[in-house]
């Protein structure tokens, strides 16, 4: 969200704007400020404009502040969504409104996300509503291993949804960059390699570039991957396919590599903690989807932590258009392991964290998303009750200090259809 | 994890098995089943299930919810024989010799049933070769038996088990075709043979398709149907010939046997369950018309998103709807979905079910059941606990035929029964112990209790707590 689309947004139902840095404190709620700290009990959260002033128990209020009594609550930073497809899809099914990968376009890594995210999908109102704020959006692949440039955005009722374009490039190394390569992991790693030195070719003299491989405009996209300067998410499930992408590094030391998936993660944990690689891994895959997943548990991504991985959760392929909304349940899935004998799970704080400032920091973001210390972006949600628990409602939701909206159509029909039958009209006239 | 639910619907065109014998002689040997049973297909394939050997056990001190919307605190169950002997309160005596299980501070439950599941049929891993939910070949397709595709050494039924606290489940044909075939009801034990699974004495289901899918598999092969209408219209034909088939079935000189006209009859004679996919709410409608114009029940409308538009017509046929707690937007006909939908239809107090259709969420119905009943609770709507939990036992058993027999814990039914570490509908409760017919199928404390499929032996991760 940019400030200056506010102005030019008077008319979404705004109800709160941080043009006029109005002072906001949230008081006497369970302050959660997500960066895997304990909650605070009758904690204050104070916004001004669109940052975070402080949070904690000891914070000073100003007289003129608008003041919200979360009493019984529990306050926290919104839930950030390590992996998702965002804004690209409307109705899955439908084509036209399916933006995640582009099958019949000659570009592959040059194809920048940014300019399909919309945000008045539906599905940013629907998980808007559930406290999602922010978000990872990586395209999918289709003729090549690159899926192109991928974006963080925020899930306000603006038109601004980009919060940061061009974060990163995504590429398929697994299973899928197998079929993407021709059938092969050895034609997916020369692919790799061959496009990424066709880059280095264009950027010593674009001018006369001309590569049977690689459109220039690729060719560009790539270069900021190989020297660093732009992220690399790396999508790999198996465990020999991880240590082989960790290898990478030996051609390509500059490379910015976050995994993305990494259902086998566990087993070469300390291989991936020792290359100081973070992972937005799935939460609870135990089955061997296929056979790059054999030993997939839900105590990977615990396991992981325990060797020292930097791992946050992320929905890669898991209804990740539609329904980041799941992203606390899978937090607190993961807590429910600690009871569970031999499984490894995530405290609730760990678990708490790698929904809001863990995928965060991997983005390199974590200086302004992802918690509520002071300077980050104001994104707090208000709940009834513990946040990862299910019985838990969202009562208010406010993104870079701006109030949000909790409608969406699923409650207008819902409203519609609490009693079913027609009254004195048809219900087409119950609006 | 991989979102797999919309393959059974999307991919039908690429899980055509070759070799499948869609024109096998259907009067062949097969014929010289007993003569004294006028519905031959009745005795075929029959169930091998035997219980496992139990021990006379007592959960004591724990909260029971009884399936039928029943709670007891600090309760006591007995089950002996295999059998729900004894549920009660604090004061329940308890007989001598029976194995003690404290059950303090956690929560019993009848077994978790799911009414649509793939396991067997789309097993994984998710490989071409494993692709069998859906006889793609013909819209029509009543004569398959989902039996026939389910591969025991599915590992899902393992994780239904050891997470989701699954003991029985309906397995269906997918819904590419308007007559899927039949479905099959299983224990959820680990056998060698489906037949082993099978679970004696349940009714065979029938799977039914409307919407999306059929006319777009058999459509965009410019075969029929490609409309809506045409689906209508294939079905009342078929169900004209089946009439037919029926009717003449019991001649001097009876029709060949039939296959697809054997189910369908064994539908129309009331001894086969119908199990209808259906988004719509309209097109439930329409359904419901032509089972009326041709005389047979629909049971349940499966991912029935739109049920909460129709709750009131749903609850005075009453039809069963299993649904989702909250899946949308992955296809047109699933754009209206609500999280309420679960809510509104008790509300109507019409029968409620949470299904999956998803090898990841069997594992959490009771987290399903939890969602949809705290965003009933969410708009003002009163529902306990245990009515919550009937959504996910009694309720699919009912629809499944098999409600005599399991889905509650009351006496004299199966020992099909749940130990939580918590209460089932907190994110952070998971099964302790999980009974069959009372033998102790899964305990979390015990790695060698927890079943490994003959796949996962040897391989990475084998035995692992998943």
């Amino acid at each position: 969200m940019k400030r200056f689309s506010i102005l030019l947004a008077s008319a979404a139902a705004l109800i709160a704007s941080p043009l006029a840095a109005q002072t906001t404190a949230i008081t006497g709620g369970k302050v959660v400020i997500g960066d895997g700290s304990a909650p605070i009990e009758g904690g204050t959260v104070l916004i001004r404009g669109d940052r975070v002033v402080a949070a904690g128990a000891n914070v000073a209020i100003p007289a003129d502040a608008r003041r919200i009594d979360a009493t019984g609550k529990w306050v926290t930073p919104g839930i950030f969504a390590g992996f998702s497809r965002i804004g690209l899809v409307e109705v899955g099914a439908v084509s036209q409104t399916n933006d995640t990968d582009a099958k019949g376009s000659p570009f592959s890594a040059a194809l920048d996300i940014q300019y399909a995210i919309n945000p008045f999908a539906s599905a940013m109102s629907v998980n808007r509503a559930a406290g999602v704020t922010r978000a990872v959006v990586s395209p999918g692949t289709a003729n090549s291993i690159f899926g192109g440039y991928g974006a963080i955005v925020d899930l306000g009722q603006d038109e601004n949804p980009v919060t940061e374009a061009r974060a990163f490039q995504f590429v398929e190394l697994g299973e899928t960059g197998h079929a993407r390569a021709g059938g092969s992991r050895a034609a997916s790693h020369i692919y790799f390699r061959a496009l990424l030195e066709e880059a280095r070719t264009y950027a010593r003299n674009p001018a006369v570039f001309d590569s049977d491989l690689l459109k220039a405009s690729d060719a560009k996209a790539l270069l900021p991957v190989i020297n660093g300067s732009t992220k690399l998410l790396i999508h790999v499930e198996s465990a020999n396919d991880i240590l082989k992408v960790l290898d990478l590094r030996k051609d390509f030391p500059a490379l910015d590599m976050v995994l993305v998936g990494v259902n086998e993660g566990w087993r070469v944990a300390e291989h991936i903690a020792a290359a100081g690689v973070p992972v937005l891994a799935s939460a609870l895959s135990d089955l061997p989807y296929g056979f790059e997943d054999l030993s997939s548990t839900q105590s990977n991504i615990g396991r992981m932590k325990d060797a020292g991985v930097k791992v946050a959760i992320g929905m890669i392929n898991d209804r990740d258009a539609h329904q980041l909304r799941y992203s606390v349940q899978y937090a607190g899935n993961l807590v429910a392991l600690n009871k569970v004998p031999r499984a490894t799970g995530l405290t609730w704080d760990e678990a708490f964290a790698a929904i809001s400032s863990v995928p965060a920091e991997i983005m390199d973001m974590g200086g302004q998303l992802g918690s509520l210390k002071a300077g980050r972006h104001a994104d707090v949600v208000i709940w009834t009750g513990d946040p990862l628990e299910l019985s838990t409602q969202v009562e208010t939701v406010i993104i870079d200090g701006v109030d949000q909206s909790l409608s969406n159509r699923q409650m207008r029909l819902r409203d519609r259809y609490t009693n079913p039958a027609p009254g004195a009209l048809p219900k087409a006239y119950d609006h | 994890m991989k979102t797999r639910a919309l393959l059974a619907l999307a991919a039908s065109g690429s899980l055509l098995a070759g070799c499948a014998a869609t024109a096998a002689n259907t009067n062949s040997a097969s014929a010289s089943s007993p003569a004294k049973s006028s519905k031959p297909d009745t005795v075929a394939f029959p169930s091998t299930y035997a219980a496992y050997p139990s021990a006379p056990t007592a959960i004591t001190g724990v909260t029971i919810f009884d399936g039928e919307g029943g709670r007891i605190d600090n309760g006591t169950v007995f089950i002996v024989d295999g059998k729900i002997s004894l549920v009660g309160g604090p004061d329940t005596a308890i007989p001598s010799g029976a194995t003690i299980v404290d059950g303090t501070g956690k929560y019993v439950t009848p077994g978790i049933i799911d009414v649509h599941s793939h396991l067997g049929d789309y097993p994984t891993p998710s490989v071409d070769a494993h692709s069998d939910g859906n006889e793609a070949t013909s819209p029509v397709t009543p004569e398959v038996w989902a039996e026939h595709s389910v591969w025991p050494q599915d590992p899902g039924f393992s994780r239904a088990m050891a997470n989701g606290g699954i003991t029985a489940l309906q397995i269906l044909p997918g819904s590419a075709n308007l007559f899927g075939g039949r479905s099959v009801t299983l224990k959820n034990v680990p056998a060698r043979t489906v037949q082993a699974m099978k679970f004696p004495g349940a009714p065979y289901g029938m799977k039914m398709a409307c919407g999306e899918n059929p006319k777009r598999v058999y459509g965009g092969r410019n075969r029929m149907p490609s409309t809506r209408m045409g689906s209508l219209a294939l079905e009342r034909q078929t169900w004209i010939d089946a009439q037919e088939y029926r009717s003449k079935r019991n001649d001097a000189k009876p029709p060949k046997r039939d296959l697809g006209k054997e189910t369908l009859a064994g539908v129309l004679d009331g001894d086969i369950l119908v199990h209808n996919h259906c988004y719509r709410a309209d097109e439930m409608a329409q359904i419901i018309d032509m089972s009326k114009e041709f005389g047979y029940k629909v049971t349940a409308f499966h991912h029935a998103v739109e049920s909460y538009k129709i709750a009131d017509i749903l609850a005075k046929e009453g039809i069963c709807s299993a649904v989702w707690a909250d899946w949308w937007g992955f296809k047109m006909e699933a754009y209206d979905a609500i999280p309420e939908n679960a809510a509104l239809l008790q509300k109507a107090s019409a029968c409620v079910i949470i299904h999956s259709d998803d090898e990841n969420q069997i594992q959490r119905l009771n987290q399903e059941a939890a969602k949809a009943l705290a965003d009933g609770r969410a708009m003002g709507m009163e529902i306990s606990d245990a009515q919550a939990i009937q959504w996910i036992t009694y309720n699919p058993a009912k629809a499944m035929g098999i409600e005599k027999m399991t889905g509650s814990l009351k006496v004299g039914k199966m020992a099909d029964m749940v130990l939580w570490n918590g209460n089932p509908l907190s994110v952070y409760s998971r099964p302790d112990k999980v009974w069959i017919d009372g033998a102790l199928m899964f305990d979390s404390g015990d790695a060698k209790r927890r079943p490994v499929s003959d796949f996962e032996l040897g391989q990475p991760g084998e035995g692992d707590v998943k």
